[in-house]
C-alpha cells in the first residue's frame, strides 16, 4: 500500500505539496508515483526565479521505463530547486517525501486549499 | 505485471536496475516461455529453411545455432529468429511471441506451396528459462549437475540435448549463459531451484536495457514487415553473395541499403526514447529503441540514420522540443560486463 502522509496536500497528477514556515511550498512526487514509474534516472528541474502556473508542466522525471511531466500544484515563482535529486534521482525512489524537487513562492497561499487532502488522494488512486 | 502479446509478464520483480546489474555482474534469469519453440522436421527441412530464411542454413551443422531474419516478398522483416540444427533434417526455431501465429501460417503456406516434405510443429508444451551473466553457467551446473558434461564443452551459439532439457549457450543480454527449453510441467521446479541457488529473477524491463546495451535488435521496434534488414543493421545476417534463392532476395537486390543503423550516446542528461527525431549533417533519422543504460549511466539508443552517418559523428536528438548532442557509435555498447563505446 502506498505511503500517503496525512499532513501533505496532493494533486491528481501525483505531486505532493507542503506549506513551510517561511511561506514557500515544497513540491515532490508521491510514493505512488515513484512506484508506478520505477527506478528514476533523470530529473529536469525548473529554473530558479521562473514563473509557474497551476496545472502546467514545470519539471520532468524520467525512469528507465518512461518520462513523466511534473505539474505545478499552484501558481507562483520557483524559489529553490533540489540539485541533490537531480544528481541522484534514485533518492526519490528511496523516499518520495524527503526527496523534494522544488519550492514555490506562491502567488496566493490559499490556492493550497484547492488541492486534495490525503483521504481524497487515497480515493483518487483507488487504494 | 503487464500484458505482453497475451502473456501476463512482470516488468520487474522489484527493481529493474538491480536486475540489470545482477546479469552484468553475477547472474539473472528470465522466464521467456512467451517465445515459441517451433520444430521443423522432414527430409526437405534443410531445403525448406534454405529457401525461407535470409541467412544461410546450409552453413549450420548439428548443435549449431544460426540467427536469421524471415522476410516477406518485398524484403520486409516478418520476424527474427534463432534456428538450431538438431541433426540434419531436424531443426528447432525460436520465434517471437507477437509473431508466432503469423509466422506459423507463413511457414505452413510456404511449405505447402513448395510441396516439400516438412512438418512444422509449434511446441506449446515447452517453456524456456534464460539464465544469463558471468556466473550463469556455474549456477545451471549447480542445480542441474547431470547437464554439466554435455554443456561444459559447448561453444557460444551452440546447443545440446540433455534428457528432457534442450540447453543452448545463447541469450539476449550480451553476457554468457544458457537458454533452457524444457517441458512446461517442469519449469516451475527449475525456476525454484535456480532461485534457491541465488539467481536473480529479471523482468521485461531489464531484458530490454540489457539487449539494447548489447546492441541487439528488438522485433517490432528496430525492424518490422515494412523495414529491410539492410536498414536495420542486419546485413551481416543476410546472405546476398551466394547464388542461393530465398524469399525477399529479389526485393533486397532491387532496393539497396537506404539507412545506416547505428548507436547513439547522449552527451548530457536525459533519456533517449523510440521515435525521437535525429538531425544529422545530411538529413534526418529516427531512434528505433532508446533507454537509459544502467551500465554506462547515460542514455543510449539504436537509430536509423542517413547513409553518410558514421561512428564518431555528432548528431542532434530532439527531446521535448529541444535539441541535444549525441555521439554516433557502432553497437554493441556493452558486452561481457565491459563498456565498448
Amino acid at each position: 500500500m502506498p505511503n500517503i502522509p496525512a499532513e501533505l496536500k496532493y494533486t491528481r497528477s501525483h505531486e505532493w505539496a507542503r506549506l513551510e514556515a517561511d511561506g514557500t511550498v515544497t513540491v515532490g512526487i508521491t510514493d505512488h508515483a515513484q512506484e508506478m514509474l520505477g527506478d528514476l534516472v533523470f530529473i529536469e528541474l525548473p529554473e530558479i526565479g521562473s514563473h509557474v502556473i497551476a496545472g502546467k508542466e514545470v519539471a520532468v522525471v524520467e525512469s528507465v521505463k518512461a518520462a513523466s511531466d511534473i505539474y505545478a500544484p499552484l501558481g507562483g515563482t520557483i524559489s529553490t530547486v533540489n540539485q541533490a535529486v537531480a544528481k541522484a534521482p534514485e533518492q526519490v525512489n528511496q523516499g518520495a517525501y524527503s526527496a523534494w524537487l522544488f519550492k514555490i513562492q506562491p502567488e496566493n497561499t490559499a490556492d493550497l486549499n484547492e488541492l486534495l487532502d490525503a483521504a481524497a488522494y487515497m480515493q483518487e488512486i483507488g487504494s | 505485471m503487464v500484458d505482453f502479446c497475451g502473456w501476463e509478464m512482470p516488468l520487474h520483480y522489484g527493481s529493474q536496475l538491480v536486475e540489470h546489474h545482477a546479469v552484468r555482474h553475477q547472474c539473472g534469469m528470465f522466464d521467456i516461455s512467451h517465445m515459441c519453440v517451433v520444430d521443423v522436421i522432414g527430409s526437405d527441412a534443410q531445403l525448406f529453411l534454405s529457401s525461407l530464411l535470409a541467412n544461410d542454413i546450409n552453413k549450420s551443422h548439428p548443435g549449431k545455432a544460426l540467427y536469421s531474419c524471415m522476410l516477406n516478398d518485398t524484403g520486409g522483416v516478418l520476424d527474427d529468429l534463432i534456428v538450431y540444427c538438431l541433426t540434419y533434417g531436424r531443426y528447432r526455431l525460436i520465434v517471437n511471441a507477437a509473431t508466432t501465429a503469423s509466422d506459423l501460417a507463413w511457414m505452413m503456406e510456404r511449405a505447402s506451396n513448395w510441396k516439400l516434405d516438412v512438418t512444422i510443429t509449434p511446441r506449446h508444451d515447452l517453456a524456456i528459462i534464460s539464465v544469463q551473466g558471468p556466473s550463469a553457467r556455474a549456477k545451471v551446473w549447480q542445480v542441474l549437475p547431470e547437464s554439466r558434461a554435455a554443456t561444459t564443452i559447448l561453444d557460444r551459439f551452440c546447443a545440446a540435448t540433455v534428457g528432457d532439457y534442450f540447453i543452448a549457450r545463447t541469450g539476449y543480454t550480451g553476457e554468457d549463459g544458457f537458454e533452457i527449453a524444457l517441458p512446461a510441467m517442469q519449469v516451475d521446479s527449475l525456476w525454484q531451484m535456480l532461485l534457491q541457488a541465488g539467481v536473480q529473477p529479471c523482468g521485461l524491463g531489464a531484458r530490454d536495457t540489457l539487449r539494447l546495451e548489447a546492441g541487439m535488435n528488438l522485433y517490432g521496434k528496430d525492424m518490422d514487415a515494412s523495414i529491410s534488414p539492410l536498414d536495420a543493421g542486419l546485413s551481416w545476417t543476410v546472405d546476398l553473395s551466394s547464388n542461393r534463392d530465398f524469399v525477399g532476395k529479389i526485393a533486397l537486390l532491387a532496393k539497396p541499403q537506404q539507412y545506416q543503423f547505428l548507436g547513439l550516446v547522449l552527451s548530457g542528461g536525459g533519456v533517449l526514447r523510440a521515435r525521437q527525431k535525429v538531425f544529422a549533417a545530411d538529413g534526418e533519422g529516427i531512434i528505433t529503441s532508446g533507454t537509459f543504460s544502467p551500465t554506462m549511466g547515460q542514455a543510449i539508443a539504436l537509430a536509423r540514420l542517413p547513409l553518410h552517418c558514421a561512428s564518431g559523428d555528432t548528431v542532434e536528438v530532439e527531446i521535448r522540443d529541444k535539441r541535444h548532442n549525441a555521439r554516433v557509435v557502432k553497437p554493441p555498447f556493452v558486452r561481457s560486463g565491459r563498456i565498448l563505446v
